[in-house]
């Protein structure tokens, strides 16, 4: 009996992983397809499609841009995240469950939503569809989430440093710049690099919120429209690399918080 | 205690009103927007709710909003019914020291973008693709079979996307399970088999729950996944809000639609915050 649950165990988790992997496998193998369609027979390995990709300049500035997006979206998302988080967490204020509410609202509304609501406005105000337009979004997506880490790890412990700091002289902005800042690095990495993450992407926001100039996963979906090509495959793998280092630097930041 | 006596009232407020302004300037009032946009006509003749009513009044506006909720609710129902087992092995089968490995695995094309997960499934899923070569090759078939662009794919599209979701929250779920219940519950005389179903079953359903409803919440509002996979054979409700920006300009009845779905995903919160008190979790 426990044999027999062990093997059909070991066959269930074998066919999961298996359709997990299949879509990945088959984009990542015909990146390398020597000929002009990524279906089988698989006629490679060739990296022509990758010298394609990286002689595209279409793709390479929205490959530019999608990462300026999302460092600079993050950046933002995190300094109002962190800013607001020591706030809430330091101070008693007015109302603060009710605006720390507000803060995480955006979280449990679709991109799509955020988006068109960004769309509309904006539209009304005469702001032209730009990257900065798109980033602006970003910010709206990843600030509550920032919110949410840095708030979470904010205890006790960190607020007996402060006061060790302040009790020593140092006024506010040396506290919060040599004390609170580093300690609460971890969290702010996690936070930035989880906001990359979610930036780099993003689809539909961009989508809507930009029109000459734009990031990856749009021109990606431009791509779409030529059906079926390995280039597709070459860009979409690397996409999946950027996303898969992030996430690796994402693990090691969590680990690393682990022990303390 | 409070440190706030010594600087005054000013600082907390400084630190965050900038997190406020931003997301009143650019969550709030883009909704209020929204909101007012949809009570206009798109003519610009002044106040209406013809937004409204037309999609009540219009069947393939309606048949949208049916398709997306069955979409939705088969997509829930298979991602739990494949990932709890899927969990469950890797948090009670798997040796220790390999889970963590065997997890990051399980989720890492979770981390691919939605366009390039769901462009993956369509070269799974072409008419020539490796499923069709496959069948075709091995001698079932003769003809290939249309797979792409259909439901099927849509579901398939969207499953893979949430059994690795469902899997991260379900593990987290059983692994937080104190061993003490299933020692107890052998105690007392319970096989595995009773164990699972009378102990850790009732105990990890909350858990499933909130996966569940999140997997709806996502899943109802994509836009990707039925584009890409689906086709436009059978428009989703998010096809139908990106059609009426992208083809007609009609910035008002997207607005509209927008609202109703989304009126649709708090109902489906509320309904769920209020048997199962997620609110709480």
């Amino acid at each position: 009996m426990r044999a027999l649950v062990r093997i059909a165990s070991w066959l269930y988790a074998l066919a999961v992983y298996g359709f997990i992997f299949l879509p990945v496998v088959v984009l990542v193998l015909f990146s390398l397809q020597a000929t002009s369609f990524p279906i089988p027979p698989f006629t490679g390995p060739s990296l022509r499609w990758y010298d394609a990709v990286l002689a595209d300049t279409r793709l390479t500035s929205a490959l530019v841009n999608s990462l300026l997006v999302a460092a600079l979206s993050s950046a933002v998302a995190v300094t109002l995240g962190f800013l607001s988080a020591w706030g809430f967490a330091r101070f008693t204020l007015l109302g603060s469950a009710l605006l720390r509410g507000l803060i995480t609202l955006p979280l449990t509304v679709s991109y799509l939503i955020i988006g068109m609501g960004l769309l509309v406005l904006f539209n009304w105000a005469g702001v032209p569809k730009s990257l900065l337009a798109a980033g602006i979004g970003h910010v709206v997506i990843n600030l509550p989430l920032c919110f949410a880490i840095i708030y979470s790890q904010m205890g006790d412990h960190q607020i007996n440093i402060e006061r060790a700091a302040r009790d020593l002289g140092a006024p506010e902005w040396k506290v919060l710049l040599l004390v609170t800042v580093p300690v609460m690095a971890p969290a702010i990495f996690a936070g930035f690099f989880l906001s990359m993450t979610f930036s780099w992407d993003e689809f539909v926001i961009s989508f809507l919120l930009t029109r000459f100039d734009t990031t990856l996963p749009v021109e990606i979906w431009n791509l779409l429209r030529s059906g079926l090509n390995p280039k597709t495959n070459a860009v979409g793998s690397l996409v999946f690399a950027v996303s898969i280092v992030l996430v690796v630097f994402f693990e090691l930041m969590l680990l690393r918080r682990k022990p303390a | 205690m409070n440190p706030a006596t010594n600087s005054g009232r000013a600082l907390p407020w400084a630190l965050v009103t900038p997190a406020l302004g931003w997301t009143l300037l650019f969550f709030v009032l883009p909704f209020l927007a929204m909101g007012f946009s949809s009570l206009t006509a798109h003519d610009g003749s002044g106040f209406t709710l013809s937004n409204y009513s037309q999609f009540f009044a219009n069947p393939a506006y309606w048949q949208a909003m049916v398709n997306s909720l069955q979409v939705t609710a088969i997509v829930t129902l298979v991602s739990v019914l494949l990932a709890y087992p899927f969990a469950w092995i890797l948090a009670e089968q798997v040796p220790e020291r390999w889970q963590r490995l065997a997890l990051m695995l399980a989720v890492l094309p979770f981390w691919t973008s939605y366009v390039v997960r769901s462009y993956s499934w369509l070269l799974v899923l072409a008419q020539n693709g490796v499923i069709n070569r496959a069948l075709t090759g091995s001698g079932l078939f003769t003809e290939p079979v249309q797979l792409a662009n259909t439901r099927l794919a849509t579901i398939t599209g969207f499953v893979h996307f949430f059994v690795m979701l469902l899997t991260l929250t379900i593990f987290a779920n059983l692994k937080q399970l104190s061993p003490s219940y299933r020692k107890a519950a052998a105690d007392l005389g319970a096989g595995p088999v009773r164990t699972f179903l009378h102990v850790v079953l009732p105990l990890t359903l909350p858990g499933i729950m909130v996966g569940a409803f999140l997997t709806f919440v996502l899943c109802i509002g994509d836009y990707i996944t039925p584009q890409i996979l689906g086709g436009n054979n059978e428009l989703l409700m998010p096809q139908l809000v990106m059609m009426q920006i992208g083809r007609r300009g009609d910035f008002p009845l997207a607005s509209a639609l927008s609202i109703i779905l989304m009126a649709v995903v708090t109902v489906a919160y509320l309904a769920c915050a209020r048997r199962l008190k997620i609110e709480r979790a």
